[in-house]
C-alpha cells in the first residue's frame, strides 16, 4: 500500500529524548543512536544526566536526557539544538524547551502533565498545555503512559511493570517519524532480557505500538528519512570516549605484550572505564578497585615498576588526590598512563557536567619541576588511538602520560571504523640491557628514556625511590650540581617526545589571517563552525592540540603565520596562558564554563566579530 | 653469582652506607633481615623490599635486592600493584608507625583485608623520627614531645588490634632487642600465604630513647614478656611461674605452683579461627599483663592474586583466550560499501 503521508527526504536531525531520570532516557536513546548508525547515518550523541541516581522523581534535577544527531553527511557535533524534543514529564519539558528550535516538533505525554508532577516541577500557576507558551513549536500530545498499558495488556505486566514499557513507545514514534526498522531494537530487547519471555514481548509490544500508533493516528503531516551518509569504506560500530579508551589500552597490552593492569577508584564520568575493562578477563586484564585515588595510582606504579602495562583512571578531584605520586612516577622514571576524564571543577563541581579544567593541573600540578606528557584526543574515536598513543609514548620513553578526555567525550559516541589490526604497529620497547654494564640510570641517548628493569630480572637487582637519583647509578644523591643535570634531563627526556609525534595541521581555509585553537573535545564544535564560516565565504582557518606537552615541533612557526590567533576552550584560559607563555604572542580568548559543548552559534558569531 | 640454597646473609648487604643514627634499633632490624633472607629459598632477584617515608622506610637502599622506597604512607599500594603484576615475587614491605598507622592508615587496613601475600613489617618506635621528635599515633597519652608541649592528648592505636580488625589472617610482634626471635618470626611471616602483619618494637635513641626497657631488655624480660610458643601454656616468669588465666571473658595472672589447678590456663593456638583469643593476646600490655610476642594469629584463607589469576583463568577458558578483532567487533556492527 502507498504511504500517503508525505515523506520527506533530509539531510540531518537532531532529536533530544528528556524525562525523568527513571524513565529510561539513555537507553532510548542509545537504542535510536544505535539503529541510526546500522542503517549507515552519521551520528553524534550528548547523553547528559544528574549526579543523583534517582532526584525526586519528576522534580527538574531529576531531569535526564539525550540528544543525538543524525544526518546523511559527515558530522562531527551532536547538534546545538534540537529540533524535535521528546518530553515525558512536565520537568522535561521545563528543563529543554528552551533549547528546541523555534517551529521545531514537541512531543509530549500528556498522562505525565498531572496537578502534582506540575508542582514538583515547580510550574506555579503556569500551565504550558493551555497557555500560549508552546505556540511557536509544532506540539504533539499523546497519552504515552495509557496507550502503553493498552499495547501491553496480556502480556502479564502489573501496571508499575506496564509504566516502565512507556519509553519504548516513545521511540517507536520516533522511529515511524524518522523512517527507522523496528528490528535493530526488537533484537536487542529480546538479548537483554534473554528468559523474561514476558518483559521481552511487553517491550516489543511498546515498540510496535509506538510506531504503529504514529503511522496510522495520523499525528504527523510528514516523515522523514535521513539516507546514508557518505562515510569511508569500511566496518563500523558506535563507540563512546570511554569505551574507545578502554579497547585502545587493551590494544596497547597487546601491541606491548605487557599485561594490563588498570588501578582505579570509582569516579564519575571515568567509572565507566573501569567496568568495561573489568569485563576483559579474558585478555587477561588486571583490574583493580583501590581503596582511594591515591592507591589506585600507587598500584599502578607498583605495576609498572612490576612490568606491567600500568594504568590508572580518574576525574579532576582524582587527578589532584594523585598528584604526589604521579611524581613519584616521574623522579623514577617509570612508565604510567593517567586518565583524566574531566568533569567541571572546581573541587566537587559538576560531576556530571564536561569541562577542559584540569589542563594546568595536569602541566604543573605536582611539587617541584615535575614534568610529564600531555596528549587529549579530540573524538569519541580517537579515545582509542590516544589510549594506545599514550601507552606508547610512556614505555618507550619512560615517562608518566597524562591523557585528557572529558565527559562530552567518554560518554559521547559516534560511528567508529574499526581498525585494521595490521594497521596497529607494535611498540619500539628497547631490549633488555647486559647485566654486566647495567646501571638504572643509563639511558637510550635518542629518547634518553631509562632502562626497564624489573625485579626478577637476574643480576640487576637495584633501588629506586622519589630521593634524588645520582646520574648514571641512581644512588641517593644530594649534590647540587647532580641535581641540576637530574632536573635539566627528566625536563628535556619530555620535550624529545616532540620527535615522534606528528605536526600540527591546518584546517578550513588556506588563506585565512585568522586562526582558530582548541585542544581535546572541543573540535567537532570548532570544525563544523569553521567548516560553516569558510562556506559562508570567510576566511578562517583552525589547528587542533592533541599534544599538549610537548607542543608539536612546529608550533611555534605554524602560529607565526596569522594575524589573529583565537583561543577557544571550555576553562577560564588554560591553553591560552600555555600559549601565551611559551610562545609570547597576544591571543584572542574565548572561553566558556557552563557544563556543556561549545554551540556552533556562538562560536561562529565570536570568530565573526575577528574577521 | 650466588644461587637460592647457597646464599649467605652477605649477599644481602648492599653497596650504600648505613645513615641511621648509631645506636639505633633499626640496625638490628636490618642485620635479622638479611640474616633471614637467605633461608627463605628465594633467588636474590626474586626479593624485593617496598618502603614508605620514615627512618626505617631508608631500608631498601642497604638490602641488595630490588627496592623501592617510595612515599609517605603509600608503600601498600604500590607492593600491592607489584605483587599483582608479578605474584613470583617475595614481596617485603618495611613502614612505620606513622607511615603505616598514620599517613597510611588507610591503605595498610585494606592490604591487610585483601590478603595479598605481602610481609609488612611495621617497625615501632612509638614517636616520628625522620621529623625530629613529635608524637605518632602510637605514642602514649601525655607525651610530652616538640609538638606536644603540655602532653599528647591522643589515645594510642595498638598495631596489633588494628592488623586483627583489619582481618589481617597472619599477626606477631617481635622486638630489637631479640635478633633469634625476629628472624623465627621473619620466617614464619614469609612462610605464610598472605599478608603478613609483623611488628616490631624498635628502639629510638634519640627522641624516644628506652621507650621498651621497661619490658624488653635481658634482664627483665623473662617476668615482663611471653614468648608465645604453639601449643604451649602462656606461663612466664623467671623464678616465679606466672599463668594467663581466663575468667569470664578477661585474662588474668596467676602465681603457678605443683598445686595450681590449671583450668582456664590458656594455651597458646595462632592457628584458632576465633578472634577473641587474639584479641585477648592484643589487649596485654605492660604492666598489667605479660607483652606478649611472637605469632598472635595464623588463619590461612586464599590470597587476593591467587582469586585473581583463577578469574583470569575461567574467563579465559569460558570465553576463549580474548582477540582484539572479537573485542572491536563487539555489539552492532555495519559495513560501509
Amino acid at each position: 500500500m502507498a504511504d500517503v503521508k508525505a515523506r520527506d527526504t533530509i539531510a540531518q536531525a537532531t532529536i533530544r529524548f528528556a524525562g525523568d531520570s527513571g524513565d529510561g532516557m539513555q537507553l532510548t536513546g542509545t537504542q535510536f543512536t544505535n539503529t541510526s548508525a546500522v542503517i549507515g547515518n552519521d551520528i553524534s550523541t550528548f547523553p547528559d544526566f544528574p549526579a543523583e541516581i534517582r532526584a525526586p522523581a519528576g522534580t527538574v534535577p531529576g531531569v535526564s536526557g539525550f540528544q543525538v544527531h543524525i544526518a546523511s553527511q559527515d558530522i562531527h557535533t551532536p547538534g546545538d539544538r534540537p529540533d524535535v524534543l521528546v518530553a515525558m514529564n512536565p520537568a522535561a519539558l521545563k528543563a529543554n524547551i528552551g533549547d528546541l528550535i523555534n517551529g521545531g516538533l514537541l512531543i509530549l505525554n500528556t498522562d505525565s502533565f498531572t496537578k502534582s508532577n506540575y508542582k514538583k516541577a515547580e510550574y506555579g500557576d503556569v500551565d504550558p498545555l493551555n497557555d500560549t507558551s508552546l505556540d511557536k513549536y509544532r506540539t504533539v500530545k499523546i497519552p504515552i503512559t495509557d496507550l502503553t498499558h493498552r499495547a501491553v495488556e496480556g502480556t502479564g505486566l502489573n501496571k508499575k511493570q506496564a509504566d516502565r514499557c512507556k519509553n519504548l513507545f516513545a521511540l517507536g514514534i520516533v522511529y515511524y517519524l524518522y523512517d527507522r526498522p523496528l528490528e535493530i531494537t526488537l533484537d536487542w530487547i529480546e538479548h537483554k532480557f534473554a528468559g523474561k519471555t514476558e518483559i521481552i514481548a511487553a517491550n516489543q509490544a511498546a515498540l510496535k505500538a509506538g510506531y504503529n500508533f504514529a503511522d496510522t493516528a495520523e499525528i504527523f503531516t510528514t516523515h522523514y528519512s535521513v539516507p546514508e551518509a557518505d562515510l569511508d569504506k569500511g566496518n563500523y560500530r558506535s563507540i563512546t570516549g570511554n569505551s574507545a579508551v578502554a579497547m585502545g589500552f587493551v590494544a596497547a597490552s597487546k601491541l606491548a605484550n605487557k599485561t594490563l593492569f588498570y588501578g582505579s577508584y570509582p569516579i564519575t564520568p571515568a567509572s565507566d572505564v573501569l567496568h568495561e575493562l573489568a569485563r576483559f578477563r579474558h585478555f587477561g586484564v588486571v583490574t583493580f578497585q583501590a581503596e582511594d585515588e591515591i592507591a589506585a595510582v600507587g598500584s599502578a606504579i607498583g605495576a609498572a615498576y612490576g612490568g606491567a602495562l600500568a594504568l590508572t583512571g580518574t576525574s579532576g578531584p582524582g587527578l589532584c588526590l594523585k598528584a604526589e605520586a604521579v611524581g613519584l612516577a616521574i623522579m623514577t622514571e617509570l612508565p604510567l598512563v593517567i586518565l583524566d576524564v574531566q568533569r567541571a571543577g572546581p573541587s566537587t563541581g559538576m560531576p556530571t557536567k564536561t569541562e577542559q579544567s584540569d589542563l594546568l593541573q595536569a602541566m604543573y600540578g605536582r611539587n617541584g619541576d615535575s614534568p610529564l606528557v600531555v596528549l587529549a584526543p579530540a573524538t569519541p574515536g580517537e579515545c582509542f588511538d590516544f589510549a594506545v598513543e599514550a601507552s606508547r609514548i610512556a614505555l618507550e620513553h619512560m615517562t608518566p602520560v597524562i591523557l585528557l578526555t572529558d565527559g562530552y567525550l567518554g560518554n559521547g559516541s559516534e560511528p567508529w571504523q574499526i581498525p585494521d589490526l595490521d594497521s596497529l604497529k607494535p611498540f619500539n620497547l628497547p631490549a633488555s640491557p647486559d647485566p654486566e654494564t647495567f646501571q638504572p640510570y643509563n639511558r637510550n641517548p635518542e629518547t634518553l628514556a631509562r632502562s626497564w628493569v624489573v625485579p626478577g630480572q637476574k643480576g640487576m637487582e637495584h633501588r629506586i625511590g622519589g630521593l634524588e637519583k645520582e646520574d648514571v647509578t641512581g644512588n641517593v644523591c644530594y649534590d647540587p650540581d647532580n641535581h641540576q643535570l637530574m632536573t635539566d634531563i627528566r625536563k628535556d627526556k619530555v620535550a624529545r617526545v616532540a620527535n615522534s609525534i606528528p605536526h600540527l595541521e591546518v584546517y578550513g581555509d588556506a588563506d585565512a589571517d585568522v586562526l582558530v585553537l582548541g585542544w581535546g573535545g572541543t573540535y567537532g564544535s570548532l570544525l563544523t563552525s569553521i567548516e560553516q564560516l569558510n562556506k559562508d565565504g570567510k576566511k578562517v582557518a583552525g589547528a587542533h592540540f592533541r599534544y599538549l606537552n610537548p607542543f608539536p615541533a612546529n608550533t611555534k612557526e605554524l602560529l607565526s603565520r596569522y594575524k589573529k590567533v583565537i583561543v577557544a576552550e571550555l576553562n577560564t584560559g588554560q591553553l591560552d596562558v600555555m600559549i601565551r607563555s611559551q610562545f609570547v604572542i597576544d591571543t584572542i580568548p574565548y572561553f566558556k564554563v557552563q557544563g556543556k559543548p561549545f554551540q556552533m552559534s556562538e562560536l561562529t558569531e565570536f570568530i565573526s566579530q575577528h574577521l | 653469582m650466588a644461587q637460592a640454597g647457597t646464599l649467605k646473609k652477605k649477599d644481602f648487604v648492599s653497596d650504600q652506607i648505613v645513615r641511621w643514627c648509631p645506636g639505633c634499633g633499626d640496625y638490628a632490624i636490618l642485620s635479622a633481615i638479611q640474616g633471614t633472607m637467605p633461608q627463605l629459598g628465594f633467588e636474590k632477584e626474586k626479593i624485593v623490599f617496598i618502603s614508605g617515608i620514615g627512618c626505617s622506610s631508608r631500608f631498601p637502599y642497604y638490602m641488595d635486592t630490588y627496592g623501592f622506597h617510595t612515599i609517605h604512607g603509600r608503600a601498600p599500594s604500590i607492593a600491592s600493584g607489584l605483587k599483582l603484576a608479578n605474584p613470583d615475587l617475595s614481596i617485603w614491605m618495611i613502614t612505620g608507625d606513622g607511615d603505616g598507622l598514620s599517613i597510611g592508615g588507610n591503605h595498610l587496613l585494606h592490604l591487610l583485608r585483601r590478603n595479598l601475600d605481602i610481609n609488612v613489617i611495621l617497625f615501632n618506635n612509638r614517636i616520628y623520627g625522620l621529623t625530629k621528635g613529635q608524637y605518632s599515633p602510637t605514642s602514649e597519652t601525655g607525651k610530652k614531645t616538640k609538638s606536644s608541649p603540655m602532653g599528647s592528648m591522643e589515645t594510642p592505636v595498638n598495631p596489633i588490634r588494628f592488623a586483627l580488625a583489619s582481618e589481617a589472617g597472619f599477626v606477631a610482634r617481635t622486638y630489637d632487642a631479640n635478633p633469634k626471635h625476629m628472624q623465627e618470626t621473619f620466617l614464619q611471616a614469609a612462610a605464610y600465604k598472605g599478608t603478613s602483619f609483623v611488628e616490631v618494637y624498635q628502639n629510638c635513641v634519640i627522641f624516644n630513647k628506652d621507650a621498651f626497657d621497661d619490658f624488653y631488655t635481658r634482664k627483665v624480660r623473662d617476668d615482663a614478656m611471653i614468648h608465645l610458643q604453639e601449643g604451649e601454656p602462656l606461663i612466664f616468669g623467671s623464678e616465679e611461674k606466672k599463668g594467663v588465666f581466663l575468667e569470664g571473658l578477661d585474662p588474668v595472672v596467676r602465681s603457678i605452683d605443683e598445686n595450681t589447678d590449671h583450668t582456664g590456663l590458656l594455651t597458646h593456638h595462632p592457628e584458632n579461627k576465633s578472634r577473641h583469643y587474639s584479641n585477648i593476646l592484643a589487649e596485654m600490655d605492660y604492666p598489667d599483663f605479660p607483652v606478649p610476642v611472637g605469632v598472635f594469629r595464623k588463619v590461612e584463607r586464599p590470597t587476593y592474586e591467587s582469586e585473581l589469576y583463577a578469574q583470569i583463568d575461567r574467563a579465559k577458558s569460558a570465553k576463549g583466550e580474548g582477540k582484539l578483532e572479537d573485542l572491536f567487533r563487539e555489539g552492532d556492527t555495519w559495513e560501509v560499501k
